[in-house]
């Protein structure tokens, strides 16, 4: 009888928190997605991985840390990944076709890039450039062993430049549609470039088959405001790491969307980096994991400098055995970085039996001179009751479920503000859920 | 007039220990227009019926029938039964992220109506209905029922029942964890629905309170699945003085 009691007790304080029924709060679970093996693995491996850290940190900063993570352009300098790590432990190597073993017995990254197709307002210029271009690097670095592998193999980039004091609305969108060249392992790099008070919305529109490493360099320039959306909707056999490193700007405002919708594997790697004072983010993901679908999210936000702002929603719904969605999201407030306002949130919704989604949300704080930092993430499974409530109400069942994915996924959706995106996105949608056979 | 005709009624459910057998036989006829109490202990079965008519998976129908002037109600599925005009008052509504009420009650409404309510008069009536339900206009861009009171999820219950207009409406225990006030607003909300005019009510309840609000033309008793007694509201009135502990001793002399 007590115990019941205490059981109530727990449950009250749970809800009055403000979640949604059948959500629960998800708490960090240790991975047996690549289990210990050979002498590699495990603790060793961890330890090691700090060896040469080239970017601050180092000795007696933990692995979970992002303030101690290896940056660096060389291949050399990260170990091989053994799956145990921090970084990779939710990812199935097996499936990244070689992406991770790189300069390894043999294993190269030598595939066509994809193919870039073009449309633009005329005042932004695109240009294909060779790897000596001295804009490349100048608004990232690898954070792990795949991109840098990425950086050390690509061939020509493409660059896309919004001239300063651009002022492209939401119709003059920039769009690169990239169209896989096969699945002979390649590496791409992409870099969008505001330049001083530059307005304007960039998409870069993953299709194709591909097995592709990639770097996406976002720089930002002081005052500019820009939209950048990312989609992946390859073919499924598609495998894509692609590692998006923005340099924010004084006063600079960027918004970054994320849309992971087709592809065995996805790996999706956002970084955000504060240049000067005043700067603002804001991160929207959105993806649709079906059966036997890998999508994996990760972001970084590195708060080092004063007065800057970030905010994160990702959401994302799970149907079909083996669906697995993964969103990390590391929050790093650096001692330095007063005044910073943070917020960032991730919801999954799981459809049906067979999915699983992990979320993981980092919160470093080093300075309590902050405006705010939080963090939210829930996992709710669309239940029976759920749909025994709309069918009572005369709703069909496949229209319920239809109904609760598009609300849940809408709030990303009305954020882009790109009006012909968001049509097609609400389509995509549409579409997913058609193919789940709901 | 419509008829909602329960006959000899069996309902088990499956649970760890195996098959239960619910409901024994439950015979009961309601017409439009008439308001039926169902009372009882816990555990005696009402709101097992409730479910088995609205269509709840968990519940198995071994044996009996339902239907809705004549028409085979088992054979529906959930939704079709509401279409048919059946309508179940939760005991316990459930939340469901990502839906506003706004687009819950509409997208209702048109699977009920067939069509699409007129925006502007559907509007109005929602607005309408949910002030005589003192439910405040900001609930309407809120998800169904999320982090809603106890209170707060019976009225939009009734909000439900005013909007969509059924022929036959069953209320699960509305009046559980209600103030008194609530109470009130629920059971004005009933009754308009009633006086509107063609309502059959099955107002399943544990305590005889709500019955000085919501007055009934028959009462039953249920007891150990099956109904031991049958009435009008005077036996609302005897079963507040004795309580049901008259039954449950009988049932165990029986036994």
């Amino acid at each position: 009888m007590t115990e019941l009691t205490q059981e109530q007790a727990t449950d009250n304080k749970v809800w009055s928190q403000g979640f949604i029924k059948g959500m629960t709060e998800e708490g960090e679970s240790l991975s047996e997605i690549n289990p210990e093996s050979g002498p590699l693995g495990g603790s060793a491996a961890k330890a090691h991985s700090h060896g040469g850290d080239s970017h601050g940190g180092g000795v007696g900063i933990p692995d979970s840390s992002r303030a101690g993570r290896l940056t660096s352009y060389k291949l050399a300098d990260f170990p091989a990944i053994t799956g145990r790590e921090e970084d990779w432990r939710f990812t199935p190597l097996k499936r990244l076709r070689g992406l991770d073993r790189v300069g390894i017995k043999g294993q190269e990254l030598t595939g066509a890039a994809p193919a870039v197709d073009v449309t633009k307002p005329d005042a932004v210029t695109v240009e294909t450039v060779g790897r000596d271009d001295a804009r490349i690097g100048k608004a990232g670095i690898p954070e792990d062993r795949v991109a840098a592998a990425a950086w050390e193999n690509f061939t020509e980039a493409t660059i896309v430049t919004l001239p300063e004091e651009y002022l492209g609305n939401s119709e003059d969108v920039t769009t690169l549609t990239l169209t896989g060249a096969g699945d002979t392992p390649a590496a791409a790099h992409i870099m969008v470039h505001a330049k001083k008070f530059a307005t304007g919305v960039v998409v870069l529109d993953h299709r194709g088959t591909a097995v592709l490493s990639e770097n996406v360099e976002i720089l930002v320039e002081d005052g500019a405001n820009l939209t950048v959306v990312s989609i992946q909707d390859w073919n499924d056999d598609a495998v894509h790491a692609s590692a998006q490193h923005i340099s924010v700007g004084r006063d600079a405002k960027v918004k970054h969307v994320v849309v992971n919708l087709g592809g065995n594997l996805l790996r999706t790697t956002p970084s955000a980096r504060y240049t000067g004072t005043g700067g603002e983010v804001e991160m929207y993901g959105l993806y649709f994991a079906d059966a036997g679908q890998h999508l994996e999210q990760r972001l970084f936000v590195d708060h080092s400098t004063k007065n800057c702002k970030s905010r994160v929603t990702y959401k994302g719904a799970l149907q079909g055995d083996g669906a697995h969605a993964v969103w990390i999201g590391d929050v790093l407030i650096r001692k330095q970085a007063e005044g910073t306002d943070t917020y960032e949130m991730n919801r999954n919704l799981i459809l049906t039996q067979g999915a699983r989604a992990d979320s993981v949300p980092n919160l470093e704080i080093e300075t309590g001179m902050i405006e705010g930092a939080g963090h939210a993430s829930a996992t709710g499974r669309f239940d029976d009751e759920q749909l025994f409530y709309l069918q009572a109400r005369g709703i069909q069942e496949d229209v319920a479920r239809r109904l609760v994915v598009r609300g849940f996924l809408n709030e990303v959706i009305q954020h882009i503000k790109v009006p012909a995106l968001e049509e097609r996105l609400r389509d995509a949608v549409e579409r997913e859920l058609a193919a789940g056979s709901l | 007039m419509s008829t909602l005709e329960i006959k000899d009624l069996h309902v088990s459910i499956v649970t760890e220990q195996g098959v239960k057998a619910i409901l024994k036989g439950v015979s009961l006829t309601i017409n439009t227009g008439e308001t039926h109490a169902i009372m009882g202990p816990n555990g005696s079965g009402k709101s097992t019926l409730a479910s088995t008519i609205a269509g709840h998976p968990r519940y198995t129908v071994d044996s009996g029938s339902i239907t809705l002037d004549g028409e085979d109600v088992l054979a529906m599925s959930v939704d079709q039964r509401a279409r048919a005009g059946l309508f179940l008052a939760m005991q316990y509504p459930v939340e469901i992220p990502g839906v506003t009420m706004t687009n819950f009650l509409r997208t209702a409404k048109t699977a009920i109506d067939g069509e699409a309510p007129k925006l502007r008069t559907w509007t109005k009536d929602v607005k309408a209905a949910m002030a005589q339900l003192r439910i405040e206009p900001e609930f309407a861009e809120r998800n169904v029922n999320e982090g809603f009171s106890g209170g707060e999820k019976k009225r939009h219950e009734i909000l439900q029942l005013e909007l969509l207009n059924p022929k036959f409406a069953i209320l699960d225990e509305t009046d559980s964890g209600l103030d008194v006030d609530a109470l009130k607003v629920v059971s004005e909300g009933v009754n308009r629905t009633i006086a509107a005019g063609g309502l059959g009510t099955m107002l399943i309840t544990h305590y005889t309170r709500i019955l000085r609000y919501i007055k009934p033309d028959f009462v039953h008793v249920f007891v150990d699945g099956n109904i031991a007694e049958q009435g009008g509201p005077e036996l609302a009135d005897r079963l507040e003085a004795e309580g049901y502990d008259r039954y449950l001793d009988e049932e165990t002399a029986t036994a």
